[in-house]
């Protein structure tokens, strides 16, 4: 199934061209940093749909997840 | 001996006092806080003589410790009516503190028609003078003839021709190690305060005076080193703010569904990456500008950076997240060239950014102007330049007064201050903060982003209510007593993640002063420091009914995930503390 991914900041670089990725069934957010080949430690911040979900939730057809380093501003 | 230097503006009298009494071992929002609660008449009117402008820098400004180069302004806000502290970055505050002076006290109001003054402060004294030329001038102008009069080396305050107009919006500018008055201490109105005060800059020059010796050298030395890999050892305070600045936040603020879209309408912008922290740092890259740079010598997270324009000349600096939200998703304007020259012209007329670009969405629901057109937005903003333009003097006035001038109901104020870059419905954690905070509607006051969206510090979810009372009601305490070492906001995000942060801090304040201050005295600080604000407040004529957000979050649901603001009046009482 597809899903939309972004990557945001250090990590965009590793962000699927298009901005869609193919996944199996029962995935979570931890297999899509494991297919981008993002380092694991790297990850901080994982949103699906908005929300923060955290890392082992299943992922859905067309969900929407953002994943971030370490953040601060303001 | 800290002192305090009184300026009395009408007859010019200039006084040194001791720093004793009610006042010895306070800085920064302790000591603004503690001036304006014992010595301005809380129902007085901010623009008369009752009135005063603090300027104080912290407990630690001055010394080898990273960070510590912040400066509190004080007073009652033209704005709000509340008490104000506003705090900014500069040069300033570290010359202050080298030469010893804890704090600046401006008092009393010339006759009308009184020509404008500079203070000029150095070794030997300090001095009102005129210098007729820089009167209705920009803060870049005026601050370039005054570097030419008194050398580069001076640091200084300056308000544009909003705050010499007293206008509600207007802000007080400090110059930057670059010597740009690029530095703001924007919020709440302040430098229609000074302008009131017929004060059109201060100008210090601390060359020749001999920096306040530690009172346990060795102790501070050692305090200080652990600090400063406190700081660079954190993702936040050591990556991430010096690689992007605080535009980083864009994106995450966006996906997190809570980046206000046309004035609060929606929680994503779908340009948002037209706009983020990604997308100028590669403009700046590409254009020669710097990516990385402090407001004040010894900032070791630099999230500063000059950004310039198309043509690789300087346009601004300090161009930070709040800033571009404010004139971009905000008012949906997703050309960062516009933004940035917005920015420009806040930084040059003495106006709030944050405050300027929610008018500015006054303007636009009221049809003076079409949403997203960033070059309409530039030419009605400079018209405030004018004194005599009467629109000008509206946009010049804030988004409270705007809306009252053009009719619009949905207001996005607290205290007639009008709220920041997220929106309250999801990051309620903040949105408590907006609404119980002594300043008005305020972010710094009780940054509980940290908690709601970035993981730092704890892990509490913006759209439900549960734990936001309580964190906002702790971030607000340990705000006020960062906000009073002149420690700059930021190093919060490393504080929160380390197991010794406030001891550290502790070890710095009693090897500096000789004194013994423990990890709980810093909590005890913020509270005292509440309990001044909160009373002023009380006496201004503040109740629970102005602790409250406009109704259109309550009434109104949030897209992307449907939210509205639910806590009752009563709940957000328990965010203050008692006074
Ligand atoms: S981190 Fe940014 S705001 Fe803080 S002191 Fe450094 S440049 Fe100034």
């Amino acid at each position: 199934m597809r899903i939309q991914v972004s990557c945001f900041a250090t990590l965009s670089r590793y962000a699927p061209t298009d901005g869609f990725l193919e996944i199996k069934e029962g995935a979570t957010p931890i297999d899509v940093i494991d297919q981008l080949s993002i380092p694991r430690e790297e990850v901080k911040i994982v949103f699906v749909n908005g929300q923060n979900s955290g890392k082992e939730i299943e992922l859905q057809e067309d969900d929407r997840v953002g994943i971030f380093p370490a953040i601060g501003g303001g | 001996m800290a002192k305090l230097l009184r300026i009395n503006s009408k007859n010019k009298k200039i006084a040194y006092e001791e720093l004793t009494g009610p006042y010895a071992g306070l800085g920064g929002r302790g000591l603004t806080s503690r001036v304006v609660r014992r010595e301005v008449p809380p129902a007085c009117h901010p623009l008369s003589a009752q009135n005063k402008l603090i300027v104080a820098p912290g407990l630690l400004t001055g010394t080898t410790a990273a960070n510590t180069g912040r400066l509190s302004v004080g007073g009652k806000s033209p704005l709000t009516g509340t008490i104000k502290e506003s705090n900014a970055g500069g040069t300033f505050s570290q010359k202050l503190a080298k030469m010893d002076i804890m704090g600046l006290i401006l008092e009393d109001k010339p006759d009308p028609g009184s020509p404008f003054q500079t203070l000029f402060i150095n070794k030997d004294g300090a001095e009102l003078i005129e210098i007729p030329e820089i009167t209705g001038l920009g803060t870049y102008d005026a601050s370039a003839r005054l570097f030419e009069k008194f050398g580069t080396k001076v640091g200084i305050m300056v308000i544009g021709p909003a705050g010499e107009n007293t206008r509600l919006a207007s802000s007080i500018q400090f110059t930057d190690p670059r010597g740009k008055p690029s530095r703001a201490a924007g919020r709440g109105g302040l430098g229609a305060l000074m302008g009131s005060k017929k004060i059109k800059a201060i100008v210090i020059d601390s060359e020749g005076s001999k920096a306040p010796e530690m009172a346990d050298r060795e102790a501070f030395k050692a305090a200080a080193k652990r600090w400063a890999e406190i700081l660079v050892n954190h993702p936040v305070t050591g990556q991430g703010l010096p690689s992007y600045g605080t535009s980083i936040l864009i994106n995450i603020i966006n996906e997190a569904g809570t980046l206000p879209t046309k004035n609060f309408r929606s929680g994503r912008f779908d340009k948002a990456s037209d706009i983020s922290g990604e997308k100028m740092v590669e403009f700046i890259n590409k254009r020669k500008g710097i990516a990385r740079e402090g407001c004040h010598a010894g900032c070791i997270i630099q999230c500063s950076q000059s950004y310039n324009d198309e043509n690789g000349e300087y346009l601004t600096s300090g161009f930070e997240y709040e800033t571009v939200w404010a004139f971009g998703s905000n008012l949906l304007i997703s050309d960062i060239d516009h933004i940035a020259m917005l920015d420009r012209l806040c930084d040059d007329l003495g106006l709030d950014t944050i405050e300027t670009g929610t008018t500015l969405a006054m303007a636009m629901e009221a049809g003076i102007l079409p949403w997203g057109d960033g070059l309409k937005a530039i030419e009605l903003l400079k018209r405030v330049h004018d004194p005599k333009d009467y629109l000008g003097a509206i946009i010049g006035n804030g988004t409270s007064f705007t809306a009252e001038a053009f009719g619009v109901d949905r207001v996005p104020v607290v205290k007639k201050q009008s709220l920041p870059a997220y929106d309250p419905r999801a990051a309620k954690g903040v949105g408590v903060t907006y609404a119980t905070t002594p300043m008005g509607g305020d972010h710094t006051a009780g940054y509980a982003i940290c908690q709601n969206i970035l993981k730092v510090g704890g892990d509490i979810d913006p759209l439900g209510k549960e734990g936001n009372i309580e964190i906002s009601k702790n971030l607000q305490i340990a705000t006020a007593a960062v906000d009073a070492t002149g420690f700059c906001l930021f190093v919060a995000f490393a504080v929160l993640d380390t197991d010794d942060s406030l001891d550290t801090i502790a070890k710095l304040i009693s090897s500096r002063f000789g004194k013994n201050f423990t990890a709980e005295d810093i909590a005890k600080t913020g509270i005292e420091i509440l309990k001044d604000e909160y009373s002023f407040n009380r006496d201004a004529g503040f109740t629970a009914a102005h602790d409250q957000l406009p109704d259109f979050f309550i009434n109104e649901e949030l897209p992307p995930h449907n939210v509205k603001w639910d806590f009752t009046a009563e709940e957000l009482q328990k965010a203050k503390i008692e006074i």
